[in-house]
C-alpha cells in the first residue's frame, strides 16, 4: 500500500513552462501542463486514484481550463477502463468553479471535486439519475445495483446502466464487490 | 502629402473618422497623421493609432498633440515609446517621466506570444483587484473574470492575428456618457482579421452571405473558431458572459464591420457594416462602476 498520488498543478505549471507563473493562462501553457500531467498519470495506471491539486493556482482562463481540465478528462474517458487511472480534483476555489463548470458543460463532461469541507462533489454535466446514483454510492462507499434499486425506484437494470455510465465517465470506480466512490484519501493499490 | 486629422477626442467611435479619411488612399500613399489638436484619447484610440501605422506600406508622419498635459499623458501611456519606431515624428515628444499614472492599469504593451499574455495579466493583477473593488465597487469575484477577459482578449492576437498587437488598460471617469468610473481594455492588432482567420481554417459557412460582418458574428456571437476542436471559440463566450454579469460592453471591429454587446447604459448599435476598412481585429471592453449596490 502506498500513499495517495497527488499532483501539485502549480508545480507542474512552473516546471512545464520553466517560469515562475502561478496562473493558468493561455492555450499553449495549458497544453504544456496537460502533457506533463498525462506523463505523471501514466505512472499511476491500473485503477489508481490521483489527486490533482489546484490550491496554489491563482487565476485561470477558459482556454487554459479547456486544455488542462476538459482535454484531460476526454483523454481519460476514451482510455481503456481496465487500465486507466482515476482523477479527483481538489483546491478548485469558488472563484474558479464557475469557469470550470462552464468548460465542463460545453464538453458534456463532469468531474469529482474535493471541497474545502473534505466532501467530494460532482460538478459539470450529469443527468439527474447519474447525480442521484453517484450520491447514493458516495454515502455508502461501495454499492451494487441491487443495493440501490429499491431506493431508486427504477429497477436494477436501470440502476446498473446508470452506474456503468458513471464508471465509464470515471466518476465511480468498478470494484470487486460493486461500484466504489472516488475518495482522495483512499490508498492507491 | 495627405493629411489625416485626428479628432480632438479620440476613442473607439471617433477613430472611425480617421479611417474614413484614410479609406480613399492606397496603402503606400504618404500620409501625415495630425494629432496636434487632440486633447483626449482612450486606450483604444492610442493602440489603434499604433495599429494603423503598422498597416501602412510607407512610414507615416505623425504630429503629436500640442497640449503639454495631453502629450505628456500619451508619453506616460508608452505611446511614443512605440510610435517612434512606427511613425516619423514631426516635432518633439515629451520626456517620459518615470512615475506611473494612477489611472493607468497597464500602459500600452506589445503582445505577440503566450508569454506576453502571462506578463500582462501578472503585471496588473494586484492593481486591477484594487481598482475593480475600490473604484468600480465590484465584488471581489469580479477580479478573476477580469483577468480571464484580459487574457482571452490578448490570446486572440497570439492565436489568430498572425502578427503582434497591442494592449492597454485604463481606469478613468467616463463623465461624457455615464458620470461613472470605468475600466477600459483595448486590444488591437493589424493581423489577418476575423474573416480571413476563419477562412484559413475552412470555417466559412456554406452560404452566399459571407463578409466581415457575418464572420464577426460567427466568431464573437456563435463562438466559431478557425480550429475545429470542440473546445475552441469559447474565449469570446467567456468574455461576453463576464461582461453581461457586470453590465460591461464589448465591441469587436474587424475589416469593414463591427459588432457589439450593448449594455443597457449605452445606445451603441449591435452591428455596423460597410465601415472604412481596417486590417486586423480591434477589441474594446468597458466595465462600469457599480452604482446599484
Amino acid at each position: 500500500m502506498t500513499m495517495p498520488h497527488t499532483i501539485d498543478v502549480c508545480a507542474v505549471l512552473r516546471s512545464a513552462v520553466n517560469q515562475n507563473y502561478g496562473n493558468l493562462l493561455t492555450r499553449d501553457t495549458g497544453m504544456a501542463v496537460r502533457h506533463q500531467i498525462e506523463r505523471e498519470l501514466m505512472a499511476n495506471r491500473e485503477g489508481g486514484i490521483t489527486s490533482l491539486d489546484f490550491s496554489s493556482i491563482g487565476l485561470m482562463d477558459y482556454s487554459c481550463a479547456d486544455e488542462v481540465v476538459a482535454k484531460l478528462l476526454v483523454l481519460l474517458q476514451n482510455d481503456d477502463l481496465t487500465r486507466g487511472g482515476y482523477v479527483i480534483f481538489r483546491g478548485i476555489g469558488e472563484d474558479h468553479l464557475e469557469l470550470v463548470e462552464s468548460v465542463l458543460k460545453h464538453h458534456g463532461l463532469a468531474l469529482v471535486c474535493l471541497c474545502e469541507d473534505g466532501n467530494p462533489r460532482l460538478i459539470g454535466r450529469v443527468s439527474e439519475a447519474e447525480r442521484r446514483a453517484w450520491d447514493m454510492v458516495r454515502v455508502r462507499g461501495t454499492a451494487c445495483p441491487a443495493d440501490l434499486a429499491d431506493e431508486f425506484g427504477f429497477g436494477e437494470d436501470f440502476v446498473a446502466g446508470v452506474l456503468d455510465e458513471l464508471s465509464r465517465r470515471r466518476l465511480l470506480r468498478r470494484g470487486t464487490s460493486g461500484f466504489v466512490a472516488l475518495d482522495a484519501t483512499e490508498q492507491v493499490q | 502629402m495627405n493629411v489625416i486629422t485626428v479628432p480632438s477626442s479620440l476613442d473607439d467611435q471617433s477613430f472611425e473618422q480617421v479611417l474614413e479619411q484614410l479609406a480613399p488612399l492606397p496603402a503606400d500613399a504618404r500620409i501625415l497623421i495630425d494629432a496636434r489638436n487632440t486633447t483626449w484619447a482612450s486606450p483604444y484610440g492610442l493602440t489603434a493609432l499604433l495599429t494603423l501605422a503598422q498597416t501602412r506600406a510607407e512610414k507615416p508622419q505623425f504630429m503629436p498633440p500640442v497640449k503639454d498635459d495631453t502629450s505628456s499623458y500619451w508619453s506616460r501611456a508608452n505611446f511614443f515609446r512605440y510610435a517612434e519606431d512606427l511613425f516619423e515624428i514631426v516635432g518633439s515628444v515629451p520626456f517620459q517621466r518615470p512615475e506611473r499614472d494612477s489611472r493607468t492599469l497597464l500602459e500600452i504593451t506589445p503582445v505577440s506570444r503566450s508569454d506576453d499574455v502571462h506578463t500582462v495579466v501578472e503585471r496588473i493583477q494586484a492593481k486591477a483587484a484594487h481598482i475593480l473593488t475600490e473604484n468600480l465597487h465590484l465584488e471581489s469575484r469580479a477580479v478573476m473574470g477580469f483577468a480571464m477577459a484580459l487574457s482571452e482578449a490578448c490570446q486572440n492576437i497570439v492565436e489568430h492575428a498572425g502578427r503582434g498587437g497591442w494592449v492597454a488598460v485604463q481606469n478613468y471617469n467616463y463623465r461624457k456618457r455615464m458620470g461613472r468610473h470605468v475600466v477600459q481594455i483595448a486590444v488591437c492588432d493589424a493581423g489577418v482579421g476575423i474573416r480571413q482567420s476563419l477562412e484559413s481554417g475552412n470555417r466559412r459557412p456554406l452560404t452566399d452571405r459571407w463578409d466581415d460582418g457575418v464572420a464577426l458574428e460567427s466568431a464573437v456571437i456563435q463562438g466559431t473558431s478557425r480550429f475545429p476542436d470542440h473546445g475552441r471559440g469559447q474565449g469570446f463566450k467567456g468574455i461576453r458572459g463576464y461582461l453581461r454579469k457586470w453590465k460591461g460592453k464589448l465591441a469587436v471591429r474587424s475589416g469593414t464591420a463591427r459588432v457589439a454587446d450593448v449594455p443597457p447604459w449605452d445606445d451603441d448599435v449591435v452591428r455596423r457594416d460597410h465601415l472604412a476598412p481596417m486590417p486586423g481585429t480591434q477589441l474594446f471592453i468597458m466595465i462600469p462602476e457599480e452604482v446599484d449596490r
